[in-house]
C-alpha cells in the first residue's frame, strides 16, 4: 500500500511516452489504422490490469510489447491453426528471382529498383500477406530488434519455435514482396510466363 | 567450405548477430570467396531497411492520440 505512493511512475506516466511506438507496432501487425486503434486500446486496458502486479517497471517499451503482442496474438489465435498448415514455399529466393526475371533490363541496380518499387502503404500491405505469428516474428525481430528469445517469452512460444517463425516468414515475405509486385503490375515481365 | 545454399539460409541470421561463432566462420569464409552470396547479403540488408521504413504512415494521428491519452487518463484516474 504504502509502495503505490512510492518514487514509481504511475500507470498514465508510464505508458503515455510510448503511444506513439506502440502505435506503429500495432499498426505494422494490423496493416490498416482502425484495427491498429482497436488492438492498441485493447492493450492499454491489459496493461492497466496486470500494472499493479508489473516489477519490471524499469523496462516499460519492453513490458508493453509483450503486452501488445499477446493482444494481438490472441486475436489471431483462430487463424493461427489455418496458417500452421498453409505451406511456404522454401525454395523461393527473390534475390535470384530477380536476377532472373530481370524486371529493368536497363539498370545496373536491379535489386535496389525493385525494391524502390514499395512505398510505405505497400509495404504495410506486404505484411499483411505474412501468416500472424510469421508476421510478428519479422516485425519485432527486424523493425524492432528483439531477440528470438525474448520474442518466445512475449508469445509464450519455445526459441526454437521462433526461429523457424523467422525462418518461415522470410521466405513468405520474399515470395510476397515479387507477387505484389507482379500482381500491381509494377513491373513488366514482358514474355516471361508466370 | 560450406555451399551457397547454407550461406543464404545464415545471412538473416547473421546481421542479427544470431549465429554462433562456428556457424559465423563459415559465412564469413565464404562471403570472402562468393560474389553472389555478398550480393544476397546486401540485399537482405536493403530488406530489412525496408521494413524498418514506413515512418510517416505510422505517425500517431493527432485524433486517435488525444482518444488514447483520454483513455489513459480515465484508467489511471479512476484506480
Ligand atoms: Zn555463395
Amino acid at each position: 500500500m504504502a509502495e503505490a505512493a512510492g518514487p514509481g511512475l504511475g500507470y498514465e506516466e508510464c505508458v503515455r511516452p510510448h503511444l506513439d511506438y506502440l502505435y506503429g507496432v500495432a499498426l505494422r501487425l494490423c496493416g490498416n489504422r482502425t484495427a491498429a486503434e482497436d488492438l492498441l486500446q485493447d492493450a492499454l486496458l491489459r496493461a492497466f490490469r496486470a500494472f499493479r502486479s508489473l516489477r519490471d517497471r524499469e523496462h516499460p517499451r519492453r513490458w508493453l510489447t509483450r503486452v501488445l503482442t499477446s493482444a494481438f496474438y490472441d486475436r489471431v489465435r483462430m487463424e493461427l491453426n489455418d496458417a500452421l498448415h498453409r505451406s511456404v514455399e522454401e525454395d523461393f529466393d527473390l534475390f535470384d528471382k530477380i536476377a532472373e526475371e530481370d524486371p529493368f533490363p536497363y539498370s545496373d541496380r536491379v535489386h535496389l529498383d525493385f525494391l524502390e518499387l514499395f512505398d510505405d502503404a505497400r509495404i504495410l500491405e506486404v505484411l499483411q500477406g505474412l501468416a500472424p505469428q510469421h508476421r510478428v516474428a519479422v516485425i519485432l525481430a527486424y523493425v524492432y530488434g528483439f531477440t528470438a528469445r525474448e520474442i518466445g517469452e512475449f508469445t509464450g512460444r519455445p526459441v526454437g519455435t521462433v526461429l523457424s517463425w523467422l525462418h518461415r516468414g522470410r521466405k513468405q515475405l520474399e515470395r510476397e514482396l515479387w507477387e505484389h509486385a507482379v500482381s500491381h503490375h509494377l513491373i513488366d515481365r514482358g514474355a516471361v510466363g508466370r | 567450405m560450406i555451399s551457397c545454399r547454407e550461406a543464404v539460409a545464415r545471412l538473416w541470421a547473421y546481421l542479427d548477430r544470431n549465429l554462433e561463432r562456428l556457424q559465423e566462420q563459415e559465412l564469413e569464409e565464404h562471403l570472402g570467396l562468393c560474389r553472389h552470396c555478398c550480393g544476397e547479403l546486401e540485399f537482405a540488408r536493403h530488406v530489412r531497411a525496408l521494413l524498418q521504413r514506413p515512418g510517416a504512415a505510422v505517425e500517431l494521428p493527432t485524433e486517435t492520440r488525444a482518444k488514447l491519452e483520454d483513455f489513459i487518463r480515465q484508467l489511471g484516474g479512476g484506480a
